[in-house]
């Protein structure tokens, strides 16, 4: 039996009828990241629990081996966000999503690959080195979750914790040939979640099912004190609710989203997946979704303003690393800073801090919010019309390393199908819907109204009744 | 040429708040470097602030006795500046979308300070410097004490309306009960702006803002220094330049700090970890309802409901605790006029002895009340109870063991009192004699040696009547 290409969900059932034990779970996972890690180097730091003793009843997914994306807070466990300037810093505190996966029994293997500070979408800013495609050892695997996507994708883990700001969960799931979910912004707590832009984090799963992506959600979600936006809705019973049936269900393709830029075999892939959904009993149809054109544009203001002002406290003073020599306060500041971060951060460091100063101002970031309340207004008027929306993840499958980097504008633009998402704070989902003319998977998007993720999981949970994209797995880093 | 000074009050006062604005960490004052603190007021990643209700709450208190208008819509801003005493980089604050604002003061002699905004905010921790060392060390648990700072408009012309002012101020957020407002301990922080013109000009000359004024005292003498600095400036034909300048309290002198071309900018955008504040109606009706009675009107009941004169009604509201533990002593039954004349002339005479506040006394309502209640049952006579309120005062004493255990009882035994007049008549026949030649003062003599006799704790009233009777004999 090849444990790590069961579901969580499976592997959760075997270790309850002690058909596996919790050993061999963890050992699997574990030989697994032993081989892949030098070929994908998903992992920033490997830390598993010597003897499992999980509670098997805690939760569906109990005992189940997982990991968290390296901006996650981890009590004890270093925590880096995959930059210098927080090397060696070691929380003194456990995330909200952290406590609750671990009372449901989670055993966390460590902490997972990542662009610096989330800013990325190829996971190749990252100070611990590139993350590699396990599909094509010389292409990206997206970013910024892109050692999650991996991990999972070449059977290491069978779960990962990422964050998504701008796509960060869904590209790299995609690009990986796996299933990632943004939930709805507030369903799940950001506290402990490193933050980029704060109004558009949010913490989400990276599974190889929609039905595993269920199980996590409904460990994760659910009002948080800590959390001052975390929303008091309803939380759990996503997985039991799951029927996979879509009679009567409505979903727009938006036409705006097919267009230019987008890749054929792309667009193929992600019409024949409205096809499989028809036969699941949904109706499809184009509209158009005009604000398309202004998401990016937005979006990188939002982002770098917000995180231009989060990254501040990263400064040298209280933790991480700090500059060898210096002279005055402004020397450790400027040293620390200019050496602790890297280019791209740097970049949207620049960029957010121009866009807030004064006179520029009303210009850029009170502009972009009022564009973001238009978008956000956009997809609701949609939603009156339709219970999903179906998108490509992203216009290409995963670009060969180091492509992405030489032309930051490209890769912006490569965002155009996640942002919107976020700066609606709507959940969606990134599943499996084929595979390109090299080999590479290509993932189809689902996108839901505020709060229908069950809705986006039922649609994903239909769709993968239907089809097996979702249980392919690459021969990279098969230890077989 | 004669100038008129103009100027503005930003006042920083620190919520009685148990607990901090964005974390359960204790704001109490002081403690060892560092242990008021968790990772949420330390800024360390990952964490988020939550709003203390109980913030929101005394901001909006605050705001209705100061007659503002409370935001039905506010929010929070980030204040983003590098400094090692601000963990996250940036102060949560208020500029948008403040929770009060066009507020007004009535500061007496038909004089109003309209008050601009009220915002709430986060303090940020303390740096000490080690000179020894050369180090410097972050203290950080003032961090993420509750803040609101109070705007007003450029409406005071003298350093007398400016303590009038903050004497109002301080009187009316302690009787709100949500500041203490001591300004040693820094509750009550005050930067000055600054500016002069030619009297009756209707335009703003250039200002300055005066920072690190720790005492009333300081307030009014740096105003002083600082318009006569800016009149000899403008009168030599030099200008003044907008800058923050800091007060010197031991060289009695400002200096400048920085200038507007170094100011820095601090980039606010509203902060996206707190949401925005959305006030009902219900909840600022309710709180309205709920304000305590303030100096002002107690004062107006003192003098309309208990008689009491203008005086001695504004010494008793002058602090709130005086005015509290009056209101108690009354309402033990005591005669309000007595209960005032023992506050105003003992209570008060004993604090200024002893060097403290209303607030910080041990005595209690119940033991004055027991000594009044004592004087007016003519158990105790009036010198000798002001003796035992000095006994008990400090530590709150036991009336009524205390004049036990000293044998100070008054006696109102006639009887007793009959017999020692007939020997103090006895013993000095030349004053009876020059009594009834008509010498008053002989019978003023008589009473004392009567008193004396016995030990000063005869009612004085029954002296004099058995005095008078045995004398008209």
């Amino acid at each position: 039996m090849e444990l790590h290409k069961l579901t969580a969900l499976e592997l959760a059932q075997k270790l309850r009828t002690g058909e596996v034990t919790q050993q061999e779970a963890v050992d699997t996972a574990l030989s697994r990241i032993h081989t892949a890690q030098p070929d994908n180097n998903a992992f920033v730091t490997v830390d598993g629990p010597a003897f499992p003793a999980a509670d098997l009843s805690a939760s569906p997914l109990a005992g189940v081996p997982m990991a968290y994306k390296d901006n996650i807070c981890t009590k004890g466990v270093p925590t880096t966000c995959a930059s210098k300037i927080l090397e060696g810093f070691v929380p003194c505190y456990d995330a909200t999503v952290v406590e609750r996966l671990s009372a449901a029994g989670a055993v966390s293997l460590g902490k997972l690959n990542m662009d610096e500070f989330a800013m990325g979408s190829t996971s190749e800013t990252s100070y611990a080195g590139p993350v590699k495609n396990p599909w094509d050892l010389t292409r990206a695997a997206g970013g910024s979750s892109g050692g999650a996507a991996a991990a999972v994708a070449a059977g290491e883990v069978w779960y990962a914790i990422g964050s998504d700001t701008g796509g960060s969960i869904r590209q790299p799931a995609a690009y990986c040939g796996v299933t990632g979910m943004k939930p709805t912004y507030g369903t799940v707590s950001r506290y402990g979640l490193i933050a980029y832009a704060s109004s558009l984090d949010q913490m989400g799963p990276i599974a190889r099912s929609a039905a595993d992506c269920a199980a996590v959600l409904d460990v994760i979600q659910g009002k948080d004190p800590r959390d001052g936006t975390s929303l008091d809705a309803p939380a759990g019973g996503l997985l039991a609710s799951l029927t996979g049936n879509l009679k009567g269900k409505k979903i727009g393709l938006p036409i705006d989203c097919f267009g230019e830029g987008l890749d054929p075999e792309v667009r193929a892939a992600v019409l024949a997946a409205a096809e499989v959904l028809k036969a699941c009993g949904a109706t499809v149809e184009e509209f158009a979704l005009p604000v398309m054109e202004y998401v990016v544009p937005t979006y990188y203001i939002i982002a770098a303003a917000e995180a231009s002002s989060n990254l501040s406290r990263f400064d040298g003073v209280k933790y991480g690393w700090r500059a060898e020599s210096y002279e005055t306060l402004g020397d450790l500041y400027t040293m620390t800073r200019t050496q602790g971060f890297g280019t791209e951060v740097k970049r949207r460091i620049l960029l957010g801090t121009f866009v807030l100063s004064s006179g520029y101002y009303d210009a850029y970031y009170k502009k972009a919010l009022q564009v973001k309340a238009v978008i956000k207004k956009a997809f609701d008027e949609a939603f009156t019309k339709y219970d999903l929306l179906l998108t490509p993840v992203a216009p290409t499958t995963a670009p060969k390393l180091g492509e992405s980097l030489s032309d930051p504008l490209k890769m912006y633009l490569s965002d155009i199908y996640t942002v919107s998402v976020n700066l609606a704070g709507l959940p969606a989902l990134s599943m499996p819907c084929g595979f390109d003319g090299k080999g590479m998977p290509i993932g189809a998007q689902l996108i839901g109204p505020p709060l229908g993720d069950g809705m986006v999981l039922n649609g994903a949970h239909a769709f993968q009744q239907e089809t097996d994209w979702h249980k392919k797995a690459p021969k990279g880093g098969d230890a077989q | 040429m004669t100038w008129e000074t103009v100027i503005g009050l930003e006042t920083h006062v620190e919520l009685a708040t148990k607990t901090k604005i964005f974390c359960s960490c204790t704001t109490q004052f002081g403690g060892d470097p560092n242990t008021h603190c968790c990772p949420v007021c330390t800024g360390m990643p990952g964490t988020l602030p939550v709003l203390n209700e109980k913030v929101l709450e005394f901001a909006v208190k605050a705001g209705l006795a100061l007659n503002c208008e409370i935001s039905r819509r506010s929010q929070f801003d980030r204040k983003n500046y590098f400094y090692p005493d601000l963990p996250k980089a940036y102060q949560i604050s208020q500029l948008y979308l403040p929770i009060c604002h066009d507020g007004a003061v009535d500061i007496g002699g038909g004089k109003t300070i309209r008050i601009h905004e009220l915002h709430m905010e986060e303090d940020a921790g303390k740096l000490v410097h080690d000179p020894w060392l050369d180090q410097t060390r972050a203290d950080y648990n003032r961090c993420g004490v509750p803040l609101i700072e109070i705007v007003t408009e450029p409406d005071f012309r003298s350093a007398e309306e400016v303590i009038s002012y903050l004497e109002k101020l301080r009187s009316t957020l302690q009787y709100l009960g949500v500041s203490d407002c001591k300004m040693q301990e820094g509750s009550l922080r005050c930067d000055v702006n600054l500016s002069v013109r030619p009297a009756g000009s209707e335009e703003f000359g250039t200002r300055t803002e005066m920072k690190n004024l720790n005492s009333f005292k300081a307030i009014s003498r740096a105003i002083a220094y600082e318009a006569r600095r800016q009149i000899e400036l403008l009168e030599e034909g030099k200008r003044v330049v907008q800058e923050t300048r800091r007060w010197d309290e031991n060289k009695d002198a400002t200096y400048a700090m920085r200038s507007k071309e170094n100011a820095q900018d601090y980039r606010y955008f509203p902060e996206p970890d707190i949401p925005p504040l959305e006030l009902s109606e219900e909840y600022i009706d309710g709180l309205r309802a709920a304000q305590p009675e303030l100096a002002e009107a107690k004062r107006a009941r003192y003098q309309a409901d208990w008689g009491l004169p203008a005086y001695d009604a504004e010494m008793l509201t002058s602090q709130k605790a005086l005015a509290d533990f009056f209101e108690e002593v009354v309402a033990l039954g005591t005669d309000p006029k007595q209960a005032s004349n023992w506050i105003m002339g003992q209570v008060l005479g004993q604090l200024s002895t002893h060097g403290l506040e209303a607030k910080d006394m041990a005595l209690t309502p119940p033991t004055l009340a027991r000594l009044i209640a004592l004087v007016q049952e003519g158990k105790l006579n009036r010198n000798t109870a002001v003796k035992v309120f000095e006994a008990v005062f400090a530590d709150d004493g036991d009336v009524d063991a205390y004049v036990k255990e000293h044998g100070l009882e008054q006696v109102s035994d006639a009887g007793l009192v009959e017999q020692v007049v007939e020997q103090v008549l006895a013993a000095n026949e030349k004053s009876v004699a020059d009594f009834k030649a008509g010498k008053e003062k002989a019978f003023g003599f008589l009473v004392g040696q009567v008193m004396r006799q016995l030990k000063g704790q005869a009612a004085p009233a029954v002296v004099n009547q058995v005095l008078r009777e045995k004398l008209s004999k």
